[in-house]
């Protein structure tokens, strides 16, 4: 039923991306977006007043301001008014609210995008308090031991080695070796610092538009075969931390099983994840080609996992690869988990 | 502009937040005030902890609160070298996922004890009660491994 | 609502209704490039605007971009230390936090020659003779207290020039300033 209505769905493609990431950046939200919204809006020759809706992700905490995304609605340009949306999530799920927009038969461009800047304040703390406010978040732990608490459950239920750790680790350029990787001392036991994300302050920009105009807009528009976000429970203790039953089911359904995929542009910004998410998708570990911007070198919160939809769609139109899995997550564990399929192939 | 001519101020958002419980949050913490634990009974009879008025998974009522034990077995772990300023704890320690006897489901806390070196999945371990509680997650010290003089 | 079964060793007490659960965020921040910029000339008791390089308007204080348009504005410009009311509120309330002597108006200046205000406060004026379009100035802190703060400027005052007309005053004015026809 779902297939059906899948086919049935209007086809809808990246058409443009752009993108900064930084360790630390002097601009503010509206100086750092204002250039990547430009881009993209220039590359496709759309203005704003011909964008039929704009959605945008950022977090309030992230930005220390309440409604911090009003301000950087600036950065758009909301004169004359504009259709507009946001959520408090990655901008990969403002990417799919638009898609749900663009389904809904209301626009046919559309602009998104999404940002983080944890420079300026103390990210653990805010990763903290998205945790369960009884029985979790006053405890404040950190985000790198609550992964660590799944790697080594995996590791000791022989789920994971810790030289797959270690080969994870070269493969997204936190060490440059094994002996570099065994070398380091633990950060979050069992995690070693090349098994954890370093931040960095950045944003991304993309137009979406539908069949009719994308390939106006675009030479090889980068397709939306399929796209699903699923969620887990937040209770802790309910969870079996050697599997992520959302991703598998978002994967299914947003069809990356249908035929082959060339290149999986994953957001898992611990080695642990990468581990956990290839097994669970049954991607190899070992990739041909390893993430240009792996997350765990640069993990942009909020940005982030757009920036793997970014990268699979320039993955097409470079023409590097035709069928491409892009993944974003949200959440401790892995909690919640989008699938987005992208096609040179309009299907 | 160099990044150490950057201006630069601090900023402070505190949010002085108390959080009603409803029933079956407030009964747990009443447990913590008294001591005692409540984990709360699934459909399946197995008991969920800490409880919740609703099956996470299943969304059904949950209605039964059970007393259940105040040691069990440590299922996973990391070491916190340096807390951060919020932790409740200021001293190295283990954070740990602990299947408490009569629970069916682990939950997170600390195990206090020297050194990373002394830590163990499948290890015992006991609750160790502060001398003043309140009913709230943090009259719970933390968890010491079993045995160790813990009243 | 479901009735809960609580054991017999805590159901008669007194059952814990909330828990206190405060957070507190510290940040660092850091100013973008525009108001950095600001920021120091302030600092030398100068006010400056950017110019929009859409359509020439003036925006106080800058903030490096033309919000209308979405556009970069990396052109300054030094403003006057005078303006009028575009519009005001007199409080009569204590606000936590805030030791201002009650009543007091808060209002948005427009400094002569700018496009948009900014919310600041006006004394010397009784609240009965505050008016849209009243002619004000800055009163500055000494100059040993200044410092790249938005506290520079203690209050406006009026400046007893005559008003400007209540349709060109505030954003009413834009019509007019837009096309040229005053050159308020």
């Amino acid at each position: 039923m779902y297939e059906s209505m899948v086919t049935a769905m209007r086809k809808v493609a990246v058409v443009a991306a752009s993108s900064r990431q930084e360790e630390k950046m002097l601009d503010t939200e509206v100086e750092m977006m204002i250039p990547l919204i430009s881009k993209v809006r220039e590359e496709t020759g759309l203005n704003q007043t011909e964008i039929g809706f704009t959605c945008s992700g950022s977090s309030d905490f992230l930005a220390g301001q309440a409604f911090s995304f009003v301000m950087t609605l600036d950065a758009v340009g909301p004169v004359p008014p504009i259709s507009e949306s946001h959520v408090e999530m990655d901008g990969a799920w403002a990417l799919y609210e638009t898609w749900v927009k663009f389904q809904m038969g209301a626009i046919d461009t559309a602009l998104v995008y999404s940002y983080g800047k944890p420079s300026p304040g103390s990210l653990q703390d805010v990763l903290s308090t998205q945790l369960d406010p009884y029985y979790i978040a006053p405890l404040w732990p950190d985000a790198h031991s609550i992964a660590a608490l799944q790697a080594r459950h995996l590791l000791e239920q022989d789920e994971i080695s810790h030289e797959d750790l270690a080969n994870c680790a070269v493969r997204a350029g936190t060490v440059q070796s094994q002996e570099e990787y065994f070398d380091q001392p633990m950060l979050a036991d069992p995690l070693r610092q090349a098994d954890c994300p370093t931040y960095a302050d950045g944003g991304v920009a993309m137009i979406l538009a539908a069949e009719g105009k994308a390939e106006e807009l675009c030479e090889r528009p980068a397709w939306i075969t399929g796209i699903d976000h699923r969620i887990d429970s937040h209770h802790f203790g309910v969870r079996d931390l050697s599997a992520i039953p959302s991703a598998k089911k978002a994967a299914s359904k947003a069809g990356v099983y249908d035929a082959g995929i060339d290149l999986a542009e994953l957001h898992t910004s611990y080695t642990v994840h990468d581990i956990l998410l290839r097994k669970e998708l049954n991607l190899p570990l070992d990739p041909t080609r390893s993430s240009k911007n792996h997350p765990i070198k640069a993990e942009t919160l909020m940005a982030s996992g757009l920036l793997r939809i970014a990268e699979a769609a320039r993955a097409i139109w470079e023409q590097e690869a035709n069928r491409v899995l892009a993944h974003a997550t949200s959440g401790p564990l892995m909690q919640q988990n989008l699938m987005c399929v992208l096609s040179g192939e309009k299907g | 502009m160099n990044p150490e001519d950057r201006l630069s101020a601090p900023l402070v958002l505190e949010y002085p937040f108390t959080r009603t419980t409803g029933p079956v949050i407030g009964a747990f913490m009443t447990g913590l005030r008294e001591k005692v634990l409540l984990g709360i009974k699934r459909k399946d009879g197995s008991v969920l902890l800490p409880p919740t008025e609703y099956d996470p998974e299943t969304s059904e009522d949950l209605t039964e609160m059970v007393e259940i034990g105040q040691s069990g077995e440590v299922t996973t772990w990391t070491w916190v070298q340096e807390p951060r300023d919020q932790s409740p704890w200021n001293s190295p320690h283990a954070l740990a996922m602990i299947l408490l006897d009569g629970a069916d489901t682990p939950f997170i806390h600390a195990v206090l004890v020297d050194n990373a070196d002394l830590m163990r999945t499948g290890m015992r371990v006991s609750i160790k009660w502060k001398e003043e509680t309140e009913g709230h997650i943090q009259d719970i010290e933390g968890f010491i491994p079993e045995g160790n003089g813990n009243d | 609502m479901t009735e809960i079964q609580i054991p017999s060793s805590i159901r008669n007490l007194e059952q814990v209704q909330s828990v206190r659960t405060p957070i507190r965020m510290e940040y660092t921040f850091t100013p973008g490039v525009a108001a950095q910029t600001y920021l120091r000339e302030f600092g030398n008791k100068k006010i400056l605007g950017n110019v929009s390089p859409v359509d020439g308007a003036i925006l106080v204080p800058p903030r490096g971009a033309d919000p209308r348009y979405g556009v970069l504005c990396d052109e300054f410009v030094e403003m006057p230390h005078t303006g009028h009311v575009g519009s005001f509120c007199v409080t009569n309330v204590p606000i936590p936090g805030r030791e201002l002597e009650l009543p007091y108006i808060s209002a948005w200046i427009f400094l002569d020659g700018a496009d948009i205000g900014f919310l600041n406060l006006v004394a010397e004026c009784p609240p009965e003779e505050c008016r849209i379009g009243m002619r004000v100035e800055a009163v500055w802190k000494p100059d040993d207290e200044i410092g790249m703060t938005a506290e520079n400027i203690l209050y406006w005052r009026p400046t007893g020039e005559p008003d400007l007309p209540f349709d060109e005053a505030g954003v009413r004015g834009w019509h007019v300033r837009k096309h040229g026809d005053s050159d308020a």
